[in-house]
């Protein structure tokens, strides 16, 4: 595919100093924590957004904050870019390296240091994935909110890289909600600790800067983390809809009524056909759309619950209404759920976009996706976190076709500046990355991105933390 | 993900299916939480994902294995439990047994590795000469720490360790026969008597037969019958396994000529595995791939047979057993609730140990050939186990039943000896 994407050029004087680049950073980590053979090196050199690729020049595997800082020290001495790695599940390209920065991978570093559940909160170091917290403090009662579909995998880190969000967290909020503090390793080597186990900190909110900074600012090392108490009961229950724009509106009429269930995930009818194959959760095939609602509390807050918002059902014709009958069936349900885009894998490639929209758009920008996805003779399956607008249509396309690969892409451009125009933003919870890059301009004007790139050079006067992310090339204030 | 192979390349029919395979892979990376060496090592080459690229990169270059590759290949346990995980249904089994098989050809390994594998590749498939040199290792077994220093010898040092100190004698059981049905006859089904759990663990196939006759089962045990061919086939020794395939489906077609089997049932789920898939290893051997494709739907592990036959619910015995499901039986055959079910029903208190998805350590050869992660997935392993405070372990593979016992002085049984004695067979000795 030619690519419209572009990554900065190569600074030849590193490639130049690669074989004592390397040399250096081998005595800075401990044996087998470097690797810098080419073909060691092929499987770095892209995330979960796999149709662009770029392999560094070497990938570090740091077992301690130390030497996290040894290699970031080097890096900032002798001018090479570094891009962070969580577990690569980016969707939005934010782990993809360029040929000249060494990749620093979190995933040795993959300890849970301190469960503290008086205070409910956790510290873990930044290679602990998401579900380990959850998985780790669940037999007291407790879990960790935030839920990105790839939970399963993807790393604390990577989550306050990214503000990640997650099915339930149009009731928990998102990764920035959840977050107390960081031990965070400057490009200089410095080690920082912002915030703690208190709510609050004195001084300036680094910590809601640093949260969605996709890496430029520094390498998060550790995290801790608010932990909450599960509630006593949890319900989701499937309904199902004659059309998409059905779905939609009853999604706003719920919100609209000021009822604030747990989840509320959208799956149109490839989606459902795709996941059901997948999880045999149970999910109904002759509906056009289907909305997961879930509820929780006691069986009497989660059944007063449930009755309002079958009333708002009713109103937009909800066809059926499956309530789960026991954790099996539910944790199906949210298994098929969670696995959508890799089981969409079986049917095409695809490319998954993140557009949040106001609630009161999302029909309207539901029905404009298909037609702009139609319009360039591809297929859309749309699965997402309805509740809070954060729609992830994914543009099937056949990745092996550049024509076909470059019109998903179009169309996906197309979506996000839709999802702009409908007053939503370009992002709700996978990141820019480079994807959405040049998009920024679509989102921000000169003057808000200037303030923006201003705070990141705060941090990294030299621009070289993930450099070829988040703002377009052009227009960058000269490093 | 996007593939670049020439068509050329794509005539060869295993390049082919690689190619099938890799395309359903999004590179979503759910596969490497669950993988056992990534867990330990934190490299994502020691994943499956990175083991996916590693081996794609070398097919579509069409190049010889290079070391760096084979690092991290022979690190897979082929434990698949990245299939259990993997959303978008990538058949990594048959991916990775396309690289083993490649870098077979491919790859001269070191002189000592190449020694070692032949000299497992030469023994451990024949029951015969596996005893022997079981009996060979309690004469040398003093100089184990000796051969430890000694490269060469390093690997058959990590053998001696491995192997029982005690031998029991040869089972009849094990040897070609047709054990008659107790009562009236409801079934008749092959047992297929295996390689090297008969030397190390007879009971396991007299208990088989004990409770399969005593159900009104016969069972035979065909004449020509031996290795299933898994441990040559995870060395990427396609021929040596092959063959065994050929010789067992010979084997077996002829023992269901004679009078028709309902079933070929498997104490091993390693070796399930492997019959269940003759379908797909000979499906390019057209003298064979119709004959094979009969055996494996013929195949069933010990557990899915008895569940058909409907045993009668037990009283409660008071034995709390921690139930093991081998990475063959839970990732590969996808077999998951029915062994537990069996041995609730048949009155023992049964739990499960928490990360039941990660490998115990054995895999086939692996324990031999990668001591060291090995080591450590059995620790690991046998800490969550004894978590559960059980009297005894059950599972339903031999190589699982070594692995852990070398670990923990909980008794630790084929599931299908605690059934036997469930339904009147004798008290396992160990309990």
């Amino acid at each position: 595919m030619p690519e419209t994407i572009g990554f900065l050029k190569p600074r030849q004087a590193v490639l130049d100093r690669r074989r004592e680049i390397i040399a250096d950073l081998t005595d800075l980590l401990p044996d087998g924590c470097l690797i810098s053979d080419e073909r060691g090196l092929k499987p770095f050199e892209t995330d979960a957004f796999l149709a662009y690729r770029r392999l560094p020049l070497a990938v570090a595997l740091p077992e301690t904050t130390g030497q996290v800082a040894a290699v970031l020290k080097y890096c900032s001495r002798y001018g090479i870019p570094v891009v962070p790695r969580g577990a690569g599940t980016s969707l939005s390209g934010g782990a993809i390296p360029q040929e000249d920065a060494i990749v620093v991978g979190l995933s040795k570093m993959s300890r849970i240091l301190d469960i503290d559940l008086f205070n409910r909160t956790a510290t873990v170091q930044a290679g602990v994935t998401n579900l380990n917290i959850s998985e780790t403090v669940s037999p007291d009662g407790f879990f960790y909110a935030p839920d990105p579909s790839s939970q399963l995998a993807c790393t604390i880190g990577g989550n306050i890289g990214m503000n990640s969000g997650g099915a339930h967290c149009l009731k928990y909020g998102v990764t920035t909600n959840n977050l107390l503090g960081v031990k965070m390793v400057l490009f200089d080597g410095t080690v920082i600790e912002l915030g703690g186990k208190a709510l609050d900190a004195p001084g300036y909110d680094l910590l809601g800067l640093v949260c969605g900074s996709e890496g430029q600012l520094g390498i998060v090392t550790e995290a801790t983390v608010r932990l909450i108490a599960k509630p006593e009961g949890a319900r989701p229950v499937l309904f199902g809809f004659a059309s998409s724009e059905a779905a939609g509106s009853c999604v706003a009429d719920i919100i609209g009524a000021g009822i604030i269930p747990v989840a509320i995930e959208f799956m149109d009818r490839p989606a459902i056909e795709i996941c059901e194959a997948f999880a045999h959760a149970g999910y109904p095939l002759d509906v056009e759309a289907l909305l997961i609602v879930e509820v929780e509390g006691s069986e009497a807050e989660m059944d007063a619950m449930l009755q309002s918002i079958i009333e708002i059902a009713r109103r937009h014709d909800v066809m059926t209404i499956k309530e789960s009958q026991s954790a099996l069936e539910a944790a199906l349900i949210w298994k098929g759920r969670k696995s959508a885009f890799g089981a969409t894998g079986r049917i095409a490639d695809y490319i998954c976009m993140d557009g949040t929209v106001p609630l009161s758009q999302l029909s309207h920008v539901l029905r404009r996706t298909g037609e702009i996805v139609a319009g360039y003779g591809l297929r859309v399956a749309n699965v997402f976190h309805a509740g809070d607008g954060n729609m992830h249509p994914l543009i099937l396309y056949n990745i092996n076709d550049p024509e076909d690969a470059a019109r998903a892409e179009a169309a996906g451009n197309d979506i996000l500046r839709l999802c702009v125009d409908a007053g939503g933003c370009l992002t709700g919870e996978h990141g820019v990355g480079i994807e959405k890059r040049e998009l920024m301009r679509h989102q921000y004007s000169q003057a808000d991105l200037n303030q923006q790139m201003a705070a990141r050079a705060a941090f990294d006067p030299q621009w070289l933390l993930n450099p070829s992310k988040v703002f377009p090339l052009e227009g960058r204030p000269a490093a | 993900m996007q593939t670049n192979f020439s068509l050329e390349q794509l005539a060869d029919p295993h390049v082919a299916e690689s190619e099938k395979i890799l395309r359903k892979c999004v590179h979503c990376g759910f596969c490497t939480a669950t993988c056992p060496t990534y867990v330990l090592l934190g490299d994502e080459l020691d994943s499956p994902r990175g083991r996916i690229y590693l081996i794609k990169d070398m097919l579509e270059n069409g190049r010889p294995a290079d070391s760096e590759t084979v690092t991290h290949i022979d690190r897979c346990l082929s434990c698949l439990s990245c299939m259990t995980t993997c959303p978008s249904g990538v058949d990594y089994m048959h991916l990775v047994d396309h690289a083993r098989i490649h870098i077979e050809k491919t790859y001269r390994r070191p002189f000592k590795d190449r020694f070692a594998r032949a000299v497992i590749a030469a023994t451990l498939p024949y029951p015969k000469r596996f005893r022997l040199a079981l009996r060979a290792a309690g004469i040398v077994r003093p100089v184990s720490g000796l051969l430890k220093r000694i490269p060469l010898l390093r690997t058959f040092a990590v053998m001696l360790d491995l192997a029982p100190a005690t031998l029991p004698p040869a089972s009849a059981a094990a040897r070609p026969k047709i054990h008659a049905a107790k009562g009236a006859r409801r079934g008749r089904v092959a047992l297929l008597t295996g390689c090297a759990q008969p030397v190390l663990r007879p009971e396991i196939n007299e208990a088989t037969v004990r409770l399969l006759t005593g159900q009104g089962i016969e069972v035979v045990v065909a004449e020509g019958e031996g290795c299933c061919g898994a441990l040559v086939h995870h060395m990427g020794r396609e021929d040596q396994a092959l063959k065994a395939a050929r010789r067992n489906v010979d084997a077996w077609l002829k023992a269901t000529e004679e009078s028709s089997l309902d079933a070929i049932v498997v104490t091993a789920s390693g070796c399930g595995t492997m019959i269940k898939d003759y379908g797909h290893v000979l499906r390019l051997d057209p003298g064979y791939a119709e004959k094979a494709a009969k055996v494996s739907a013929m195949a069933k592990d010990i557990t899915e047979y008895l569940a058909e036959l409907d045993l009668p619910e037990q009283e409660a015995r008071g034995l709390t057993v921690a139930y093991h499901s081998a990475c063959s039986m839970q990732h590969a055959q996808k077999i998951t609730t029915v062994p537990k079910q069996l041995l609730k029903r048949a009155g023992f208190t049964v739990r499960d140990p928490a990360e039941g998805h990660l490998c115990c350590g054995s895999a086939g050869t692996y324990n031999i050939l990668q001591p060291e992660i090995s080591a450590k997935l059995k620790a690991r392993k046998v800490r969550n186990i004894e978590a559960t405070r059980p009297n005894a372990i059950a599972t339903g593979n031999i190589g699982c039943i070594m692995q852990i016992a070398s670990g923990t002085k909980v008794p630790i049984l084929h599931t299908v000896e605690l059934l036997d004695w469930a339904y009147g067979g004798p008290k396992p000795a160990e309990l």
